[in-house]
């Protein structure tokens, strides 16, 4: 066994490579409401409770984030047959890192406005812990395609969660929708800013607290979904299994 | 020791009911907020009293909500155990008399919902729910939550009459400067941020011997210090509370506040200010000996009540808020926990370190 331990094994072949790669549909399900990085598996708090003072800037980190995802997996799944267990973490992190200094360039330049607010939390995708989980957790174990879907998946159910939790922050902090969201989208996009009049906003909402409780409330409403999804179905006549 | 002797049926000695319930102590903490309510009513005139009844109206009914939603059964007993009427009591005695409808709503909301049944329900919460409702609305909405209105004594022709306490309570609208006053403690901080020592601004109708009576712009409860007092001891004298708390909670402000006094009165308030000002009478003895957030033992509570009294008066003193009693029992709660494991009433037969202790040599078997 200790033989084994300090043999230099190719991951992809030490872990035992997940044949069923090819239910895309399961892993886009996964990844966008099952396993869902903020409602489910609860990782990457410290950027969605910090950057989701907004909807504008829930969308702008869940994009650069899912932009990192995505080509990590695909990298990560690309090299599994050639990198050892036992020096894949460096290796990740340099290609992640690597990765993100792209992306944090590319906003720096193209994004700037929104840059200026995201700024630290950009560069701090890093260490992201949902990149690094789904490179061990998935794009070690399955091929290019399957990687690819669940970068996609994961990283567009973690836009989805940062950009829901931002727009209800923004609403009861500041009383506006997607303020600014010209600023990431273009100016054609102007028509999502809205603000309600005479509303003062509670300002709770955007600081700390208000993302917590926010986040307790969505993950809650969530599981009691699901219970009543579930009571439902088994309510219903079973469907024939083949 | 298994659990089961525990939950027995006591059978060695007889084991008399004291008759006493969550209802009961609540019932008697309500009766002691009563005067000083009344007194409030009175200062405040009717915007005041249609923002305690939706207070409590909300706290009701968000309580009701949050068991139904929860699947609890026997909501009827649980509402009106007089926890959640409680609350929205001693929340609207914290708030500015004149504050609009909406204040309420979302306070309710806050204390109930998030201070007290995510935790659990009643008996379970970390935080005082009141507290937590008082600060997170004061973080919220700083400007309807620092507008005190000047006591308008009911019997007084420029007091609203019902209708137009209902129009100022339902409308949000800013109130005429002329109304608009400034509590004592906010009053004495601004003067000092402008550079006006204590004891220039303190001079004329601010002096602080007002507060002696009450007819000073503040909170609904903040104005009757004594009557609150009054409650506050009626309370021990019942023994609904022990004095341990509030005698820790007054004394935690009075001393420091004493000595910063007698050293540069110039930028320290009095005690006697300290002590009849903002919330100090009914954080000593209402807020602060609330059985669910406060330590066991009565060490415990002196060191709660003393923490509480100086974090007050610290943040009256140097913080950017003009009180600090709800930040101070916030605090204080979350220590409670430590206080709880730090200090342990001593087991029978053994010392306070736990080890069993010296059969003197003779002893009988």
């Amino acid at each position: 066994m200790s033989d084994d331990a300090l043999k230099e094994v190719p991951l992809g072949d030490a872990m035992n490579e997940a044949p069923a790669g090819e239910n895309y549909g399961g892993i886009m399900k996964d990844g966008l409401w099952e396993q869902n990085v903020v409602f489910a598996q609860l990782l990457a708090m410290c950027p969605a409770m910090a950057v989701t003072t907004s909807g504008t800037n829930g969308l702008g980190m869940g994009l650069a984030t899912t932009a990192v995802l995505l080509v990590s997996n695909v990298l990560v799944s690309l090299i599994r047959h050639t990198v050892s267990s036992q020096v894949r973490i460096p290796v990740f992190v340099v290609l992640i890192a690597t990765l993100v200094t792209v992306v944090d360039m590319a906003m720096n330049a193209w994004l700037h406005d929104l840059y200026k607010v995201l700024g630290l939390f950009i560069a701090l995708i890093v260490v992201n812990c949902a990149i690094l989980g789904r490179a061990e957790a998935f794009a070690v174990k399955n091929g290019v395609a399957a990687a690819a879907v669940d970068g996609l998946a994961m990283g567009l159910g973690f836009t989805g969660a940062l950009t829901f939790i931002g727009l209800i922050r923004e609403f009861l902090g500041a009383g506006t929708l997607f303020a600014q969201a010209s600023n990431l989208l273009g100016p054609s996009f102007a028509f999502l800013e809205m603000k309600l009049p005479g509303y003062g906003g509670a300002l709770l909402m955007i600081l700390p607290p208000g993302g917590f409780a926010v986040l307790g409330f969505l993950l809650a409403g969530k599981r009691v979904l699901e219970r009543r999804l579930a009571e439902k179905s088994a309510a219903a006549p079973a469907p024939a299994v083949a | 020791m298994t659990p089961t002797a525990i939950t027995a049926q006591p059978v060695a000695s007889p084991h008399a009911h004291g008759g006493n319930s969550v209802t009961r102590t609540m019932f008697r903490v309500q009766m002691a907020l009563v005067p000083a309510t009344l007194y409030g009513f009175w200062l405040f005139g009717w915007p005041s009293f249609f923002l305690w009844l939706l207070t409590i109206l909300s706290c009701l009914g968000l309580e009701a909500l949050s068991l139904k939603m929860m699947g609890v059964t026997r909501i009827k007993a649980t509402l009106f155990d007089g926890s959640a009427l409680l609350t929205g009591w001693l929340l609207a005695m914290t708030l500015p008399p004149w504050a609009p409808w909406w204040v309420a709503v979302v306070g309710g909301f806050i204390a109930i919902v998030i201070g007290k049944q995510v935790f659990g329900g009643v008996g379970q919460n970390v935080f005082n729910p009141a507290m937590v409702a008082r600060v997170a609305l004061l973080v919220s909405f700083p400007v309807p939550l620092t507008q005190w209105v000047h006591p308008l004594p009911l019997t007084t022709l420029a007091a609203p009459d019902f209708i137009d306490g209902l129009r100022i309570f339902l409308s949000s609208l800013p109130q005429p400067d002329a109304m608009a006053s400034a509590s004592l403690l906010g009053y004495s901080k601004t003067e000092l941020a402008r550079g006006i020592d204590l004891l220039h601004s303190l001079a004329g109708e601010h002096a602080p011997a007002l507060s002696w009576i009450g007819a000073r712009s503040g909170s609904l409860g903040e104005s009757a210090s004594l009557l609150i007092l009054a409650g506050g001891l009626y309370l021990v004298g019942a023994g609904v509370i022990t004095w341990h708390t509030p005698a820790a909670v007054l004394a935690g402000i009075a001393i420091p506040a004493a000595i910063g006094h007698a050293v540069d009165p110039a930028h320290y308030l009095s005690a006697p200010a300290h002590l009849l000002s903002g919330a100090a009478m009914l954080g000593a003895f209402f807020i602060a000996t609330d059985y669910v957030t406060s330590p066991n033992t009565a060490a415990g509570q002196v060191v709660f009540g003393l923490g509480i009294g100086l974090i007050t008066w610290i943040i009256r003193s140097y913080g950017g808020y003009p009180e600090g009693m709800a930040f101070a029992v916030l605090l204080m709660n979350a220590l409670t926990p430590v206080i709880d494991r730090l200090i342990k009433p001593r087991i029978l037969g053994r010392d306070r370190r736990g080890k069993p202790l010296d059969i003197p040599a003779g002893a009988s078997q």
